[in-house]
């Protein structure tokens, strides 16, 4: 009898109703993590964005839709958002330039060299943000390396502004998000194959043409992934908008900080970012649409 | 001849990797200036920085703290992520996915946004400029990429090898120890290198919650570079620089860097 019924191992995919408690446990740590740090500070953020604020961090119990109010009807607030867009945009179209040719080299580099291109790729991302925009301002400053070389070659008299202004924010911008960009690149760039292209060269397409019409086509999934990354990233960037921008760059990010940090207006910083988010979502859903016609 | 790599474009794309690593490479001979302050090339060379930095009292404070603060969350983010990793992957149970969008969701979240959410929090809960403050509000930065490369581990071992060692007679706990634990190694690495560098390089949710008391290296240096330009910080970089590439190599050596974060 009992050598005829043996019960089957336990599986290793119990169901749960089996072991709820043990499910429990293990997800407890986690989920109190996740309340503490994400949930609740969310929810109070969303909460104070419609608090009626007096200065100095004082935070009455009035609810209220004046912050929003203030929002829309203050010039800056859409000087702000226009920057904060525009930097967007020309970032991302600025990097893409910049890491599709790195991402299309891994693709086609022997196996060997493709896996120190890589590393040296992502590298940067382990590289702290405020060192990265540290080496741009004395590679950009008035007595940095670029206005150095420029003017020992007497190619021009005196230094160009490449820091505290746009410009100066825009390349440092690049920089960081480049490996970004390769990454999401590289992951879209399993579709291509060389036999595509060898078939349309026998079929008489150039290397132009090729360009524009197999390959660029196919990697178009990674194209639009990267964008949506770089453009998310660029508009909620801080560190190198603050450092290289040196206080004369006026962007939604630095707004928040200022607000929340050094005016102490918390229920405008709140709001401000509530208006980020949505500018989140909006760039999220319109990536949807995109990739729906990819696929 | 189709796909293969012509001289104009090796050039080009050498370019862009001098341009993406030029911030990085610069800061190596601009740490060796003696000058008081930032010229290119400098005038005159030594290691007057190096001695600065080491007795920059703010700066060694806060090099403790920022040690501190990111071995206790590389340590709790692997208690709280790894088994919630595992619950996820291995028990069918309702809002499975939900469980898993939730942990995540902190990676699509702004720093800057997220930064104020836990500022507003913490006020209240009296944890700014804490140590507890600043591991809780790190390891919502952690957690979510411990539970990826965790999920992408766990997913990687096929149960049929823990069946046969249940099946031999080991108990689930010699099986953990025996089977589960060696084969999930290479990602307990990487989630731990990877949160012990993130939080080490936490600077934008730190900067809202530290207070005078306690700050970390980060925010330190961002400090610093806000308020002074001497070439210091290049120093304070390339010591930083050295200390991320030896745990890069070190990675690389054991498990492959592509491998373990490549695939997350």
């Amino acid at each position: 009898m009992v050598a005829i019924t043996a019960t089957a191992p336990p599986s290793p995919y119990p169901r749960i109703g089996k072991f709820p408690f043990v499910l429990i446990l293990l997800l407890v740590p986690m989920a109190a993590i996740n309340l503490v740090a994400f949930i609740l500070p969310v929810a109070r953020l969303a909460m104070i964005s419609f608090i009626e604020s007096r200065s100095g961090g004082v935070l009455t119990e009035n609810y209220t839709l004046a912050n929003y109010i203030d929002f829309f009807t203050d010039k800056f607030s859409f000087e702000l958002i226009a920057n904060s867009l525009l930097l967007g945009f020309v970032v991302t179209l600025a990097t893409l330039f910049c890491a599709y040719p790195i991402a299309l080299f891994l693709h086609r580099v022997s196996p060997k060299w493709r896996n120190l291109l890589f590393v040296i790729t992502v590298s940067p991302l382990l590289v702290s943000s405020v060192v990265r925009t540290y080496g741009w301002m004395v590679l950009l400053g008035d007595q940095g390396v670029v206005n150095g070389v420029l003017m020992s070659t007497g190619i021009i008299q005196t230094p160009i502004r490449l820091v505290n202004n746009s410009l100066g924010v825009y390349i440092g911008m690049v920089e960081v998000l480049i490996p970004y960009m390769a990454l999401s690149l590289i992951s879209g760039f399993g579709r291509l194959d060389v036999a595509l292209e060898e078939a349309a060269a026998s079929l008489g397409a150039n290397s132009w043409t090729r360009f524009r019409r197999i390959i660029v086509p196919l990697t178009m999934p990674g194209v639009a992934l990267g964008c949506l990354l770089c453009f998310v990233l660029a508009i909620s960037s801080f560190i190198t908008p603050k450092l290289l921008g040196g206080g004369r760059v006026f962007l939604l990010a630095t707004e928040i900080f200022d607000q929340a940090v050094i005016q102490l207006e918390w229920p405008s910083a709140a709001a401000t970012s509530v208006i980020v988010l949505i500018i989140f979502g909006l760039a999220l859903a319109l990536y949807s649409r995109v990739v729906k016609r990819f696929d | 001849m189709i796909g293969r790599l012509t001289f104009p474009f090796k050039a080009l794309v050498a370019c862009l990797y001098l341009f993406l690593l030029a911030p990085i490479l610069i800061v190596l001979p601009l740490s060796f200036s003696n000058d008081s302050f930032l010229t290119f090339p400098p005038q005159s060379w030594g290691l007057r920085w190096y001695a600065a930095m080491f007795s920059h009292r703010g700066l060694i404070d806060a090099l403790w703290v920022s040690l501190g603060v990111a071995t206790t969350v590389t340590i709790l983010g692997l208690i709280a992520g790894v088994p919630a990793a595992f619950a996820i992957r291995r028990y069918q149970f309702i809002g499975r996915d939900l469980v898993l969008n939730i942990f995540t969701a902190p990676l699509l979240l702004p720093s800057i946004v997220l930064g104020l959410a836990i500022l507003l929090v913490f006020v209240q809960a009296r944890l700014l400029g804490t140590y507890t403050g600043l591991v809780i509000a790190h390891l919502i930065v952690t957690t979510p990429y411990v539970i990826r490369i965790m999920l992408t581990a766990f997913s990687t071992l096929p149960p049929s090898v823990e069946e046969a060692a249940t099946m031999l007679g080991a108990s689930p706990f010699t099986v953990f120890r025996r089977i589960t634990l060696p084969l999930m190694m290479p990602g307990f690495v990487a989630s731990a290198a990877l949160s012990f560098l993130l939080s080490f390089d936490e600077v934008v949710i730190s900067l809202f919650i530290t207070g005078p008391r306690m700050r970390t290296l980060p925010v330190e240096i961002f400090d610093y570079v806000e308020s002074q330009t001497d070439p210091m910080t290049a120093a304070v970089s390339v010591v930083l620089v050295a200390a991320t590439l030896l745990i890069i190599f070190l990675i690389e050596r054991t498990l492959g860097l592509s491998k373990t974060i490549g695939k997350s």
